[in-house]
Protein backbone atom coordinates (compact mmCIF):
# COMPACT_ATOMS: atom_id res chain seq x y z
CA UNK A 1 0.00 0.00 0.00
CA UNK A 2 1.47 3.35 -0.91
CA UNK A 3 0.16 6.67 0.18
CA UNK A 4 1.25 9.94 -1.33
CA UNK A 5 2.85 12.10 1.30
CA UNK A 6 1.98 15.72 1.78
CA UNK A 7 5.44 17.18 2.07
CA UNK A 8 4.14 20.53 3.29
CA UNK A 9 2.37 18.97 6.23
CA UNK A 10 3.47 19.12 9.84
CA UNK A 11 5.49 16.24 11.13
CA UNK A 12 5.05 14.79 14.58
CA UNK A 13 7.66 12.63 16.27
CA UNK A 14 6.01 9.89 18.23
CA UNK A 15 7.72 7.58 20.68
CA UNK A 16 6.11 4.16 20.48
CA UNK A 17 7.26 2.20 23.48
CA UNK A 18 9.22 0.94 25.33
CA UNK A 19 6.00 -0.02 27.08
CA UNK A 20 3.74 -0.32 24.11
CA UNK A 21 1.64 -3.47 24.26
CA UNK A 22 2.00 -4.14 20.55
CA UNK A 23 5.78 -4.19 20.56
CA UNK A 24 6.02 -7.65 22.16
CA UNK A 25 8.37 -6.49 24.88
CA UNK A 26 10.52 -3.47 25.47
CA UNK A 27 10.99 -2.09 21.99
CA UNK A 28 10.94 1.64 21.42
CA UNK A 29 10.19 3.02 17.98
CA UNK A 30 10.89 6.65 17.29
CA UNK A 31 8.31 7.31 14.60
CA UNK A 32 8.00 10.50 12.57
CA UNK A 33 4.51 10.86 11.23
CA UNK A 34 2.67 13.02 8.77
CA UNK A 35 -0.88 12.68 9.99
CA UNK A 36 -1.35 8.94 10.29
CA UNK A 37 1.35 8.06 7.81
CA UNK A 38 4.81 7.05 9.01
CA UNK A 39 7.59 8.96 7.28
CA UNK A 40 10.52 7.60 9.28
CA UNK A 41 10.96 4.95 11.93
CA UNK A 42 14.06 4.35 14.04
CA UNK A 43 14.01 1.29 16.29
CA UNK A 44 15.66 1.93 19.64
CA UNK A 45 16.67 -1.30 21.33
CA UNK A 46 18.81 -2.37 24.26
CA UNK A 47 16.24 -2.16 27.07
CA UNK A 48 16.59 -5.89 27.62
CA UNK A 49 20.32 -6.12 27.00
CA UNK A 50 21.66 -8.63 29.53
CA UNK A 51 25.06 -8.95 27.86
CA UNK A 52 24.63 -12.67 27.30
CA UNK A 53 27.51 -12.63 24.82
CA UNK A 54 29.86 -11.23 27.47
CA UNK A 55 28.55 -13.70 30.06
CA UNK A 56 29.36 -16.47 27.58
CA UNK A 57 33.02 -15.50 27.69
CA UNK A 58 33.09 -15.92 31.47
CA UNK A 59 31.34 -19.25 31.88
CA UNK A 60 32.26 -22.78 30.96
CA UNK A 61 30.60 -24.27 27.89
CA UNK A 62 28.21 -26.43 29.87
CA UNK A 63 27.29 -23.65 32.28
CA UNK A 64 26.11 -21.50 29.40
CA UNK A 65 23.21 -23.79 28.44
CA UNK A 66 20.69 -22.16 30.85
CA UNK A 67 21.58 -18.77 29.41
CA UNK A 68 20.60 -19.93 25.94
CA UNK A 69 17.10 -20.48 27.36
CA UNK A 70 16.96 -16.77 28.09
CA UNK A 71 18.10 -15.76 24.62
CA UNK A 72 14.65 -16.63 23.33
CA UNK A 73 12.29 -17.79 26.03
CA UNK A 74 9.43 -18.51 23.63
CA UNK A 75 11.42 -21.37 22.11
CA UNK A 76 14.05 -22.36 24.68
CA UNK A 77 14.37 -25.89 23.33
CA UNK A 78 15.48 -24.61 19.96
CA UNK A 79 17.99 -22.23 21.56
CA UNK A 80 19.38 -25.09 23.65
CA UNK A 81 19.57 -27.21 20.53
CA UNK A 82 21.54 -24.56 18.65
CA UNK A 83 24.10 -24.20 21.45
CA UNK A 84 24.70 -27.91 22.04
CA UNK A 85 25.02 -28.53 18.30
CA UNK A 86 27.59 -25.74 18.05
CA UNK A 87 29.59 -27.20 20.93
CA UNK A 88 29.38 -30.68 19.46
CA UNK A 89 30.45 -29.51 16.03
CA UNK A 90 33.55 -27.91 17.57
CA UNK A 91 34.32 -31.09 19.50
CA UNK A 92 33.87 -33.16 16.33
CA UNK A 93 36.92 -31.53 14.75
CA UNK A 94 39.36 -33.83 16.57
CA UNK A 95 38.89 -37.59 17.00
CA UNK A 96 39.81 -37.50 20.72
CA UNK A 97 37.04 -35.09 21.61
CA UNK A 98 34.38 -36.30 19.19
CA UNK A 99 31.16 -37.37 20.89
CA UNK A 100 28.88 -40.13 19.67
CA UNK A 101 25.39 -38.82 20.36
CA UNK A 102 22.95 -41.64 21.19
CA UNK A 103 20.35 -41.99 18.50
CA UNK A 104 17.42 -41.81 20.87
CA UNK A 105 18.73 -38.50 22.18
CA UNK A 106 18.90 -37.13 18.63
CA UNK A 107 15.28 -38.06 18.06
CA UNK A 108 14.15 -36.60 21.37
CA UNK A 109 15.91 -33.37 20.47
CA UNK A 110 14.17 -33.11 17.13
CA UNK A 111 10.83 -34.08 18.64
CA UNK A 112 11.05 -31.47 21.39
CA UNK A 113 12.44 -28.82 19.07
CA UNK A 114 9.46 -29.33 16.77
CA UNK A 115 6.98 -29.29 19.65
CA UNK A 116 8.53 -26.06 20.82
CA UNK A 117 8.34 -24.70 17.28
CA UNK A 118 4.62 -25.42 17.28
CA UNK A 119 4.09 -23.68 20.61
CA UNK A 120 6.21 -20.72 19.50
CA UNK A 121 4.28 -20.36 16.24
CA UNK A 122 1.03 -20.56 18.18
CA UNK A 123 2.13 -17.57 20.23
CA UNK A 124 3.25 -15.79 17.05
CA UNK A 125 0.00 -16.22 15.11
CA UNK A 126 -2.11 -15.57 18.18
CA UNK A 127 -0.23 -12.38 19.00
CA UNK A 128 -0.25 -11.23 15.39
CA UNK A 129 -4.04 -11.45 15.39
CA UNK A 130 -4.30 -9.85 18.83
CA UNK A 131 -2.17 -6.91 17.76
CA UNK A 132 -4.78 -5.85 15.25
CA UNK A 133 -7.68 -6.41 17.56
CA UNK A 134 -8.72 -10.06 17.33
CA UNK A 135 -8.39 -11.28 20.89
CA UNK A 136 -10.16 -14.65 20.81
CA UNK A 137 -7.71 -16.51 18.52
CA UNK A 138 -4.91 -15.70 20.95
CA UNK A 139 -6.71 -17.53 23.75
CA UNK A 140 -7.34 -20.52 21.47
CA UNK A 141 -3.64 -20.62 20.59
CA UNK A 142 -2.50 -20.28 24.19
CA UNK A 143 -4.82 -23.11 25.25
CA UNK A 144 -3.04 -25.44 22.83
CA UNK A 145 0.36 -24.21 23.95
CA UNK A 146 -0.50 -25.16 27.53
CA UNK A 147 -0.77 -28.82 26.53
CA UNK A 148 2.72 -28.76 25.04
CA UNK A 149 4.04 -26.95 28.11
CA UNK A 150 2.55 -29.68 30.30
CA UNK A 151 4.45 -32.35 28.37
CA UNK A 152 7.69 -30.39 28.71
CA UNK A 153 7.06 -29.86 32.40
CA UNK A 154 6.61 -33.57 33.03
CA UNK A 155 9.86 -34.38 31.28
CA UNK A 156 12.18 -31.61 32.37
CA UNK A 157 10.45 -29.83 35.20
CA UNK A 158 10.12 -26.39 33.64
CA UNK A 159 7.45 -24.73 31.58
CA UNK A 160 9.41 -21.94 29.94
CA UNK A 161 13.17 -22.19 30.38
CA UNK A 162 13.88 -25.86 29.99
CA UNK A 163 17.66 -26.35 30.16
CA UNK A 164 16.92 -29.81 28.80
CA UNK A 165 19.45 -30.45 26.08
CA UNK A 166 23.01 -31.13 27.09
CA UNK A 167 26.24 -31.41 25.17
CA UNK A 168 26.34 -35.14 24.41
CA UNK A 169 22.62 -35.84 24.53
CA UNK A 170 19.68 -34.74 26.60
CA UNK A 171 19.57 -34.43 30.37
CA UNK A 172 17.17 -37.32 30.93
CA UNK A 173 14.86 -39.58 28.99
CA UNK A 174 11.26 -38.59 28.31
CA UNK A 175 8.86 -39.33 31.15
CA UNK A 176 7.00 -42.67 30.97
CA UNK A 177 3.97 -42.41 28.74
CA UNK A 178 5.24 -39.34 26.96
CA UNK A 179 4.90 -40.87 23.51
CA UNK A 180 1.18 -41.48 23.90
CA UNK A 181 0.66 -38.05 25.39
CA UNK A 182 2.44 -36.40 22.48
CA UNK A 183 0.46 -38.42 19.94
CA UNK A 184 -2.85 -37.44 21.46
CA UNK A 185 -1.67 -33.84 21.82
CA UNK A 186 -0.86 -33.74 18.09
CA UNK A 187 -4.26 -35.15 17.26
CA UNK A 188 -6.03 -32.49 19.32
CA UNK A 189 -3.76 -29.84 17.83
CA UNK A 190 -4.68 -30.80 14.28
CA UNK A 191 -8.35 -30.35 15.08
CA UNK A 192 -7.66 -27.11 16.89
CA UNK A 193 -5.85 -25.74 13.84
CA UNK A 194 -8.97 -26.32 11.75
CA UNK A 195 -10.98 -24.35 14.30
CA UNK A 196 -8.33 -21.65 14.40
CA UNK A 197 -8.41 -21.28 10.62
CA UNK A 198 -12.20 -21.04 10.60
CA UNK A 199 -12.03 -18.46 13.35
CA UNK A 200 -9.42 -16.12 11.93
CA UNK A 201 -7.33 -17.26 8.97
CA UNK A 202 -10.16 -17.58 6.48
CA UNK A 203 -12.01 -14.59 7.92
CA UNK A 204 -12.46 -12.11 5.08
CA UNK A 205 -12.10 -9.08 7.39
CA UNK A 206 -8.78 -10.40 8.61
CA UNK A 207 -7.63 -11.16 5.08
CA UNK A 208 -8.59 -7.68 4.00
CA UNK A 209 -6.77 -6.19 6.97
CA UNK A 210 -3.45 -7.95 6.41
CA UNK A 211 -3.54 -8.70 2.66
CA UNK A 212 -1.27 -6.40 0.68
CA UNK A 213 0.16 -4.70 3.78
CA UNK A 214 3.94 -4.15 3.75
CA UNK A 215 5.01 -6.65 1.11
CA UNK A 216 8.70 -7.60 1.07
CA UNK A 217 10.06 -9.02 -2.16
CA UNK A 218 12.50 -11.92 -2.14
CA UNK A 219 15.62 -9.92 -3.04
CA UNK A 220 14.99 -7.35 -0.29
CA UNK A 221 14.26 -10.11 2.19
CA UNK A 222 17.58 -11.77 1.39
CA UNK A 223 19.58 -8.56 1.47
CA UNK A 224 18.08 -7.45 4.76
CA UNK A 225 18.69 -10.80 6.37
CA UNK A 226 15.13 -11.96 6.89
CA UNK A 227 15.26 -15.61 7.85
CA UNK A 228 12.93 -18.46 8.61
CA UNK A 229 9.17 -17.97 8.14
CA UNK A 230 9.65 -14.28 7.25
CA UNK A 231 11.96 -15.18 4.37
CA UNK A 232 9.70 -17.99 3.20
CA UNK A 233 6.74 -15.63 3.41
CA UNK A 234 8.51 -13.58 0.73
CA UNK A 235 8.54 -16.61 -1.53
CA UNK A 236 12.14 -17.74 -1.01
CA UNK A 237 12.15 -21.50 -0.71
CA UNK A 238 14.87 -22.04 1.87
CA UNK A 239 14.78 -24.01 5.07
CA UNK A 240 17.94 -25.03 6.91
CA UNK A 241 16.27 -28.21 8.15
CA UNK A 242 15.89 -29.38 4.56
CA UNK A 243 18.76 -27.62 2.75
CA UNK A 244 21.56 -27.91 5.32
CA UNK A 245 20.18 -30.62 7.60
CA UNK A 246 21.60 -31.01 11.08
CA UNK A 247 20.87 -33.64 13.71
CA UNK A 248 18.61 -36.28 12.19
CA UNK A 249 16.50 -33.87 10.14
CA UNK A 250 17.57 -35.55 6.91
CA UNK A 251 15.48 -38.60 7.85
CA UNK A 252 12.12 -36.84 7.76
CA UNK A 253 9.77 -36.12 4.93
CA UNK A 254 8.20 -32.67 5.10
CA UNK A 255 7.22 -29.75 2.89
CA UNK A 256 8.58 -26.22 3.13
CA UNK A 257 5.61 -23.82 2.87
CA UNK A 258 6.22 -20.49 1.15
CA UNK A 259 4.19 -17.35 0.62
CA UNK A 260 2.13 -17.06 -2.54
CA UNK A 261 -0.20 -14.08 -2.09
CA UNK A 262 -2.46 -16.27 0.03
CA UNK A 263 -4.85 -13.39 0.76
CA UNK A 264 -6.42 -13.74 -2.68
CA UNK A 265 -7.23 -10.76 -4.90
CA UNK A 266 -5.90 -8.21 -2.38
CA UNK A 267 -2.78 -10.18 -1.58
CA UNK A 268 0.75 -9.41 -2.73
CA UNK A 269 3.60 -11.89 -2.43
CA UNK A 270 5.41 -11.33 0.86
CA UNK A 271 2.72 -9.31 2.64
CA UNK A 272 1.78 -9.64 6.30
CA UNK A 273 -0.87 -12.25 5.55
CA UNK A 274 1.68 -14.47 3.75
CA UNK A 275 3.98 -14.43 6.76
CA UNK A 276 1.01 -15.30 8.98
CA UNK A 277 -0.09 -18.19 6.78
CA UNK A 278 3.43 -19.61 6.41
CA UNK A 279 3.59 -20.01 10.20
CA UNK A 280 0.25 -21.81 10.28
CA UNK A 281 1.35 -24.17 7.51
CA UNK A 282 4.62 -24.78 9.32
CA UNK A 283 2.72 -25.93 12.38
CA UNK A 284 1.15 -28.66 10.24
CA UNK A 285 4.57 -29.65 8.87
CA UNK A 286 5.98 -29.80 12.39
CA UNK A 287 3.16 -32.12 13.40
CA UNK A 288 4.23 -34.39 10.53
CA UNK A 289 7.86 -34.34 11.68
CA UNK A 290 6.85 -35.10 15.27
CA UNK A 291 4.85 -38.15 14.15
CA UNK A 292 7.74 -39.44 12.05
CA UNK A 293 10.17 -38.88 14.92
CA UNK A 294 7.92 -40.85 17.26
CA UNK A 295 7.67 -43.68 14.70
CA UNK A 296 11.40 -43.88 14.03
CA UNK A 297 12.63 -43.33 17.58
CA UNK A 298 14.57 -46.28 19.03
CA UNK A 299 12.90 -47.54 22.21
CA UNK A 300 14.14 -46.65 25.62
CA UNK A 301 16.29 -49.53 26.85
CA UNK A 302 15.75 -48.84 30.52
CA UNK A 303 17.66 -46.80 33.03
CA UNK A 304 20.82 -48.91 33.15
CA UNK A 305 21.74 -48.33 29.54
CA UNK A 306 20.96 -44.65 29.77
CA UNK A 307 19.94 -44.42 26.12
CA UNK A 308 19.87 -40.65 25.87
CA UNK A 309 23.40 -39.74 26.82
CA UNK A 310 22.63 -38.93 30.41
CA UNK A 311 25.32 -38.57 33.06
CA UNK A 312 28.08 -40.69 31.49
CA UNK A 313 27.90 -38.88 28.18
CA UNK A 314 27.81 -35.53 29.88
CA UNK A 315 30.79 -36.53 31.98
CA UNK A 316 32.71 -37.24 28.79
CA UNK A 317 31.46 -33.99 27.26
CA UNK A 318 32.49 -31.99 30.30
CA UNK A 319 35.93 -33.56 30.19
CA UNK A 320 36.35 -32.70 26.51
CA UNK A 321 35.03 -29.20 27.04
CA UNK A 322 37.63 -28.53 29.72
CA UNK A 323 40.16 -28.66 26.91
CA UNK A 324 38.27 -28.15 23.64
CA UNK A 325 39.99 -27.86 20.25
CA UNK A 326 41.30 -24.43 19.35
CA UNK A 327 39.40 -22.83 16.52
CA UNK A 328 36.06 -21.44 15.60
CA UNK A 329 32.67 -22.64 14.53
CA UNK A 330 29.52 -21.06 13.17
CA UNK A 331 26.60 -23.43 13.35
CA UNK A 332 23.28 -22.49 11.77
CA UNK A 333 19.99 -23.93 12.97
CA UNK A 334 16.41 -23.26 11.98
CA UNK A 335 14.56 -21.75 14.91
CA UNK A 336 10.91 -20.68 14.88
CA UNK A 337 12.13 -17.14 14.31
CA UNK A 338 14.55 -18.17 11.62
CA UNK A 339 18.23 -18.85 11.52
CA UNK A 340 19.87 -18.92 14.92
CA UNK A 341 23.59 -19.34 14.82
CA UNK A 342 26.26 -19.34 17.46
CA UNK A 343 29.61 -18.11 16.21
CA UNK A 344 32.02 -19.40 18.83
CA UNK A 345 35.74 -18.80 18.94
CA UNK A 346 37.59 -21.22 21.19
CA UNK A 347 41.10 -20.60 22.51
CA UNK A 348 41.47 -24.10 23.96
CA UNK A 349 40.60 -23.11 27.52
CA UNK A 350 37.53 -24.17 29.42
CA UNK A 351 35.69 -20.98 28.55
CA UNK A 352 34.82 -19.80 25.03
CA UNK A 353 36.90 -16.87 23.82
CA UNK A 354 34.03 -15.19 22.00
CA UNK A 355 30.36 -16.06 21.69
CA UNK A 356 28.31 -14.30 19.05
CA UNK A 357 24.61 -15.06 18.90
CA UNK A 358 22.93 -14.40 15.60
CA UNK A 359 19.16 -14.37 15.92
CA UNK A 360 16.27 -13.99 13.53
CA UNK A 361 14.47 -11.17 15.32
CA UNK A 362 17.55 -8.95 15.41
CA UNK A 363 17.88 -8.88 11.65
CA UNK A 364 14.10 -8.70 11.10
CA UNK A 365 14.07 -5.53 13.16
CA UNK A 366 16.79 -3.96 11.04
CA UNK A 367 14.42 -4.13 8.08
CA UNK A 368 11.78 -2.06 9.87
CA UNK A 369 13.68 1.17 9.29
CA UNK A 370 13.51 0.63 5.52
CA UNK A 371 10.06 -0.85 5.44
CA UNK A 372 8.14 1.59 7.62
CA UNK A 373 8.07 4.85 5.57
CA UNK A 374 4.69 5.06 3.84
CA UNK A 375 2.85 2.74 6.21
CA UNK A 376 -0.03 3.81 8.44
CA UNK A 377 0.70 3.72 12.17
CA UNK A 378 -1.86 0.96 12.63
CA UNK A 379 -0.13 -1.07 9.91
CA UNK A 380 3.21 -0.65 11.65
CA UNK A 381 1.74 -2.58 14.56
CA UNK A 382 0.53 -5.29 12.16
CA UNK A 383 4.00 -5.49 10.58
CA UNK A 384 5.71 -5.98 13.95
CA UNK A 385 3.21 -8.71 14.76
CA UNK A 386 3.72 -10.43 11.43
CA UNK A 387 7.52 -10.35 11.71
CA UNK A 388 7.20 -12.14 15.08
CA UNK A 389 9.82 -10.16 16.91
CA UNK A 390 10.78 -11.37 20.37
CA UNK A 391 12.76 -8.75 22.22
CA UNK A 392 15.08 -10.83 24.43
CA UNK A 393 16.37 -12.33 21.21
CA UNK A 394 17.01 -8.87 19.76
CA UNK A 395 18.89 -7.49 22.76
CA UNK A 396 20.44 -10.70 24.12
CA UNK B 1 21.23 -1.41 -20.39
CA UNK B 2 23.12 -4.15 -18.70
CA UNK B 3 23.03 -7.39 -20.63
CA UNK B 4 21.91 -10.54 -18.93
CA UNK B 5 25.10 -12.38 -17.94
CA UNK B 6 25.81 -15.39 -20.11
CA UNK B 7 25.15 -18.70 -18.43
CA UNK B 8 28.36 -19.99 -17.00
CA UNK B 9 29.02 -23.73 -17.11
CA UNK B 10 29.77 -23.45 -13.40
CA UNK B 11 26.43 -21.90 -12.59
CA UNK B 12 24.24 -23.95 -10.35
CA UNK B 13 27.23 -25.70 -8.88
CA UNK B 14 28.46 -25.29 -5.33
CA UNK B 15 32.11 -24.25 -5.31
CA UNK B 16 34.82 -25.28 -2.90
CA UNK B 17 36.80 -22.70 -0.98
CA UNK B 18 39.76 -23.08 -3.35
CA UNK B 19 37.56 -22.44 -6.38
CA UNK B 20 36.05 -19.38 -4.75
CA UNK B 21 39.52 -18.12 -3.87
CA UNK B 22 40.62 -18.51 -7.50
CA UNK B 23 37.72 -16.35 -8.65
CA UNK B 24 38.42 -13.72 -5.98
CA UNK B 25 42.13 -13.71 -6.84
CA UNK B 26 41.36 -12.78 -10.44
CA UNK B 27 40.85 -9.28 -9.13
CA UNK B 28 42.51 -9.30 -5.73
CA UNK B 29 45.58 -11.48 -5.90
CA UNK B 30 46.55 -10.68 -2.29
CA UNK B 31 43.48 -12.49 -0.86
CA UNK B 32 44.44 -15.84 0.61
CA UNK B 33 43.11 -18.79 2.57
CA UNK B 34 43.87 -18.99 6.27
CA UNK B 35 42.81 -21.66 8.71
CA UNK B 36 42.24 -22.35 12.40
CA UNK B 37 43.59 -25.47 14.19
CA UNK B 38 40.11 -27.05 14.23
CA UNK B 39 39.96 -27.06 10.46
CA UNK B 40 37.83 -23.94 10.00
CA UNK B 41 39.03 -22.10 6.90
CA UNK B 42 38.36 -18.65 5.56
CA UNK B 43 39.58 -16.07 3.06
CA UNK B 44 41.56 -13.22 4.58
CA UNK B 45 41.13 -9.90 2.80
CA UNK B 46 42.45 -6.40 3.33
CA UNK B 47 40.02 -3.87 4.72
CA UNK B 48 40.63 -1.44 1.83
CA UNK B 49 39.59 -4.12 -0.68
CA UNK B 50 36.46 -5.18 1.22
CA UNK B 51 33.76 -3.00 -0.44
CA UNK B 52 34.81 -4.08 -3.91
CA UNK B 53 35.09 -7.76 -2.94
CA UNK B 54 31.72 -7.64 -1.20
CA UNK B 55 29.99 -6.23 -4.26
CA UNK B 56 31.72 -8.78 -6.44
CA UNK B 57 30.82 -11.70 -4.16
CA UNK B 58 27.16 -10.79 -4.34
CA UNK B 59 26.94 -9.89 -8.03
CA UNK B 60 29.16 -12.50 -9.70
CA UNK B 61 26.93 -15.25 -11.14
CA UNK B 62 29.52 -17.87 -10.19
CA UNK B 63 29.39 -16.87 -6.52
CA UNK B 64 25.94 -15.31 -5.82
CA UNK B 65 26.37 -14.71 -2.09
CA UNK B 66 22.98 -13.11 -1.45
CA UNK B 67 22.95 -13.74 2.28
CA UNK B 68 25.16 -12.21 4.94
CA UNK B 69 24.33 -14.70 7.66
CA UNK B 70 26.43 -13.33 10.45
CA UNK B 71 28.87 -10.54 11.10
CA UNK B 72 31.00 -11.04 14.18
CA UNK B 73 33.60 -8.81 15.72
CA UNK B 74 36.46 -10.48 17.57
CA UNK B 75 39.20 -8.93 19.66
CA UNK B 76 42.36 -10.89 18.80
CA UNK B 77 44.45 -9.53 21.66
CA UNK B 78 44.49 -12.67 23.80
CA UNK B 79 43.75 -15.27 21.16
CA UNK B 80 46.56 -17.82 20.82
CA UNK B 81 47.25 -18.60 17.19
CA UNK B 82 46.39 -15.12 16.02
CA UNK B 83 50.01 -14.19 16.69
CA UNK B 84 51.29 -11.45 18.94
CA UNK B 85 48.80 -8.87 17.83
CA UNK B 86 46.25 -6.54 19.28
CA UNK B 87 44.19 -6.22 16.11
CA UNK B 88 40.43 -6.37 15.98
CA UNK B 89 38.82 -8.61 13.42
CA UNK B 90 35.48 -8.81 11.64
CA UNK B 91 34.16 -12.15 10.42
CA UNK B 92 31.63 -12.25 7.57
CA UNK B 93 29.70 -15.50 7.17
CA UNK B 94 28.15 -15.62 3.72
CA UNK B 95 25.81 -18.10 2.10
CA UNK B 96 24.41 -18.52 -1.37
CA UNK B 97 20.92 -19.95 -1.55
CA UNK B 98 20.95 -20.42 -5.33
CA UNK B 99 24.32 -22.19 -5.48
CA UNK B 100 24.30 -23.65 -1.95
CA UNK B 101 27.80 -22.81 -0.90
CA UNK B 102 29.13 -20.85 2.05
CA UNK B 103 32.12 -18.67 2.63
CA UNK B 104 33.74 -16.98 5.58
CA UNK B 105 35.85 -13.91 5.04
CA UNK B 106 37.86 -12.07 7.65
CA UNK B 107 39.14 -8.55 7.81
CA UNK B 108 41.65 -7.27 10.35
CA UNK B 109 41.97 -3.73 11.52
CA UNK B 110 44.51 -2.13 13.89
CA UNK B 111 43.35 -1.43 17.43
CA UNK B 112 44.69 2.10 17.41
CA UNK B 113 42.39 3.21 14.58
CA UNK B 114 39.87 0.42 13.95
CA UNK B 115 38.13 1.11 10.67
CA UNK B 116 36.51 -1.20 8.14
CA UNK B 117 34.46 0.07 5.19
CA UNK B 118 30.74 -0.57 5.56
CA UNK B 119 29.06 -3.23 3.45
CA UNK B 120 25.61 -1.86 4.21
CA UNK B 121 25.04 -0.91 0.57
CA UNK B 122 25.62 -4.52 -0.47
CA UNK B 123 23.78 -6.39 2.29
CA UNK B 124 21.19 -4.21 4.05
CA UNK B 125 21.37 -6.43 7.12
CA UNK B 126 24.85 -5.06 7.87
CA UNK B 127 23.14 -1.94 9.25
CA UNK B 128 22.41 -3.45 12.66
CA UNK B 129 25.36 -5.86 12.67
CA UNK B 130 27.82 -3.00 12.14
CA UNK B 131 26.16 -0.80 14.71
CA UNK B 132 26.41 -3.62 17.22
CA UNK B 133 30.13 -4.10 16.56
CA UNK B 134 30.68 -0.35 16.74
CA UNK B 135 28.89 -0.37 20.07
CA UNK B 136 30.56 -3.36 21.70
CA UNK B 137 34.02 -3.43 20.07
CA UNK B 138 34.54 0.11 18.87
CA UNK B 139 35.19 -0.61 15.21
CA UNK B 140 34.03 2.24 13.03
CA UNK B 141 32.46 1.62 9.64
CA UNK B 142 32.88 4.53 7.21
CA UNK B 143 30.00 4.56 4.73
CA UNK B 144 27.39 3.50 7.29
CA UNK B 145 24.45 5.90 7.20
CA UNK B 146 23.71 6.04 10.90
CA UNK B 147 26.53 4.71 13.07
CA UNK B 148 25.40 5.04 16.69
CA UNK B 149 25.50 2.85 19.76
CA UNK B 150 22.84 0.16 19.49
CA UNK B 151 22.55 -1.78 22.75
CA UNK B 152 24.47 0.27 25.32
CA UNK B 153 23.30 3.70 26.47
CA UNK B 154 24.49 6.53 24.19
CA UNK B 155 26.73 8.02 26.89
CA UNK B 156 28.48 4.76 27.78
CA UNK B 157 32.27 4.90 27.77
CA UNK B 158 34.38 2.01 26.53
CA UNK B 159 33.74 -1.08 24.45
CA UNK B 160 32.58 -4.02 26.60
CA UNK B 161 33.60 -6.89 24.36
CA UNK B 162 37.22 -5.80 24.10
CA UNK B 163 39.49 -8.04 26.12
CA UNK B 164 41.13 -5.13 27.96
CA UNK B 165 37.78 -3.62 28.96
CA UNK B 166 37.63 -2.31 32.50
CA UNK B 167 34.21 -2.32 34.13
CA UNK B 168 33.10 1.08 35.32
CA UNK B 169 32.63 1.30 39.10
CA UNK B 170 29.68 3.65 38.77
CA UNK B 171 27.29 4.71 36.01
CA UNK B 172 25.01 7.71 36.30
CA UNK B 173 25.71 7.92 40.05
CA UNK B 174 24.78 4.27 40.62
CA UNK B 175 27.33 1.95 42.23
CA UNK B 176 27.96 -0.98 39.87
CA UNK B 177 30.42 -2.95 41.97
CA UNK B 178 28.82 -5.72 43.95
CA UNK B 179 29.89 -7.68 46.97
CA UNK B 180 32.03 -10.68 46.12
CA UNK B 181 32.72 -9.38 42.62
CA UNK B 182 35.71 -11.05 41.01
CA UNK B 183 36.54 -8.75 38.12
CA UNK B 184 38.30 -5.43 38.27
CA UNK B 185 36.55 -2.13 38.00
CA UNK B 186 37.95 1.23 37.11
CA UNK B 187 36.77 4.77 37.43
CA UNK B 188 33.92 5.78 35.16
CA UNK B 189 35.20 8.69 33.17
Amino acid sequence: MSIELDRDGDYITLSMGPHHPATHGVLRLVVTTDGEVVTACKPDIGYLHRSIEKIGEQLEWVQFVPYTDRVDYVCSMNSNHAWVLSAESLLASTPETRLAIPERAEYIRVLFAELNRISSHLVAVGAAAMDIGAFTPFLHAIAQREVINDIFEKTCGARLTYNYMAVGGVVRDMHPGAEDEIRSCLKVLEKAMVDFNRLITSNSIFKGRLGGVAPVDGATALSFGLVGPNLRGSGVDFDLRRDLPYGVYDRFDFEVPTGAAHAGSKGILGDCYDRFVVRLLEILESIKICRQALDQMPPSAGKEDDPVGGWWMQKAANKSLRKPPVGEVYFRTENPRGETGYHIVSDGTKMPYRVKIRTGSFTALSLLETMAPGLMIADLVAVIGSLDIVLPEVDR
Amino acid sequence: MSPVPARNPNQGKALSLEEILKIVQERHPEADIASAPNGARWIQVKSSALPEIAKFLKADPRLCFEQLCCLTGVDLQRLPGAGPTDDLCCVYDLHSITLRHSLRIKVRTPRSAPEIPSVESVWGVANFFEREIFDLLGVSFPGHHDLRRLLMPPDWVGYPLRKDYVYPATYGGVELKREGQQFETGPYT
